[in-house]
């Protein structure tokens, strides 16, 4: 008997919550220090708060304290919001090809849970990517980015120090963890992720590009490549 | 007062990329080299998020990146889920801070 649609968007939210439970462990250190922060910033707990609520952006969100520590201009602090975080135009319409046909409401909806985080979960996903499961992957690592704003903010403080610095490798460690089952699958996985690697580590490294647009142009770049070499190949084998 | 908007504004822009190509490319079918290339990106993303960043954690201490990352990739190639690779790989890191 087949499941009926509304059992299966269920199944798919569970499997994404679980799924998510790694982004969740990883932004705990990272939105604990943002608390803290944005606190001896001057942010309110209600500011701090509201900006991870309605922001969702690490990053940026980081940034931002620098610029309004610094006595940046709102429209300072909104512009470079913005090319911070323009990467996500990139992964959006990657996220796209994967996701199942939505209406756009809900595309809209889970649109704004759009990670760099949530976006390697959901898109190394093997087969189709339901909508039930990037609610799932999207609001367990949202909760735990507000939560811990939160009490970063509230206690003023973050873990014991060895144990703050060791869950810095967490989202690393997860996005190595996407990786290396897909790459021992599939050598043009190895190739894509090498070539991205190699470009954004010499942007960053020689201070060409700031880091969002180092991983926007190394990804995209590595893509292309990657995609025209298989293409070439193919061309050549038809001859 | 003007912090809300300051939140405000940057919600909006940071909102604006991720949702337009979700919604405009919804059922729209794309050149097969474009949707090549747009499926190349998550593996291509992942290589760009985990270098150099992973090796620059402790940019006084570069070893301490080249441990977490050796103890990531291990734990993944020898099969280990992602949740194992990430407590495998802080637990690592604990242990090297702790008698580091």
């Amino acid at each position: 008997m087949q499941m009926s649609a509304v059992a299966e968007s269920k199944a798919g939210f569970k499997e994404g919550l679980r799924a998510g439970i790694s982004i969740a462990v990883g932004y705990l250190p990272v939105a604990l220090t943002f608390g803290l922060l944005a606190k001896t910033t001057g942010l309110t707990v209600i500011e701090a708060v509201l900006m991870s609520v309605l922001v969702f952006a690490g990053a940026a969100q980081y940034i931002s304290l620098s610029l309004i520590a610094g006595g940046a201009g709102a429209a300072i602090i909104i512009f470079n919001t913005f090319i911070v975080n323009i990467r996500h135009f990139l992964m959006s319409a990657s996220l796209n090809e994967k996701m199942e046909p939505e209406t756009r409401l809900k595309k809209a909806v889970y649109a704004f849970g759009l990670t760099d985080e949530t976006f390697t979960v959901i898109a190394t996903k093997e087969g189709k990517s339901t909508t039930g499961f990037a609610f799932g992957v999207m609001l367990i690592a949202y909760g735990s980015w507000v939560i811990n704003t939160g009490i970063g903010h509230l206690i003023g403080a973050s873990l014991p120090s060895f144990l703050q610095q060791a869950m810095s490798i967490a989202l690393y460690a997860m996005f190595i963890g996407l990786l290396v089952p897909s790459a021992k699958k599939d050598l043009k996985v190895v190739y894509l992720a090498g070539l991205a690697a190699a470009l954004n580590s010499l942007f960053v490294l020689t201070g060409l590009l700031n880091t969002g647009w180092a991983i926007a142009a190394a990804s995209l770049l590595s893509a292309v490549v990657v995609e025209a070499a298989g293409w070439l190949r193919k061309g050549a084998g038809l001859l | 007062m003007s912090m809300i908007w300051i939140i405000v504004g940057m919600a909006i822009v940071t909102y604006i990329p991720r949702v337009l190509p979700l919604t405009i490319l919804e059922g729209k079918e794309l050149p097969p080299f474009l949707q090549g290339v747009l499926k190349n990106i998550p593996y291509a993303v992942l290589g760009a998020l985990i270098f150099p960043g992973i090796l620059l954690i402790q940019p006084e201490n570069i070893l301490f990146g080249v441990i977490g990352a050796a103890a990531a990739f291990l734990l993944a190639a020898i099969g280990a889920d992602v949740m194992l690779v990430v407590l495998g790989s802080i637990v690592v890191l604990s242990v090297y801070m702790l008698i580091g």
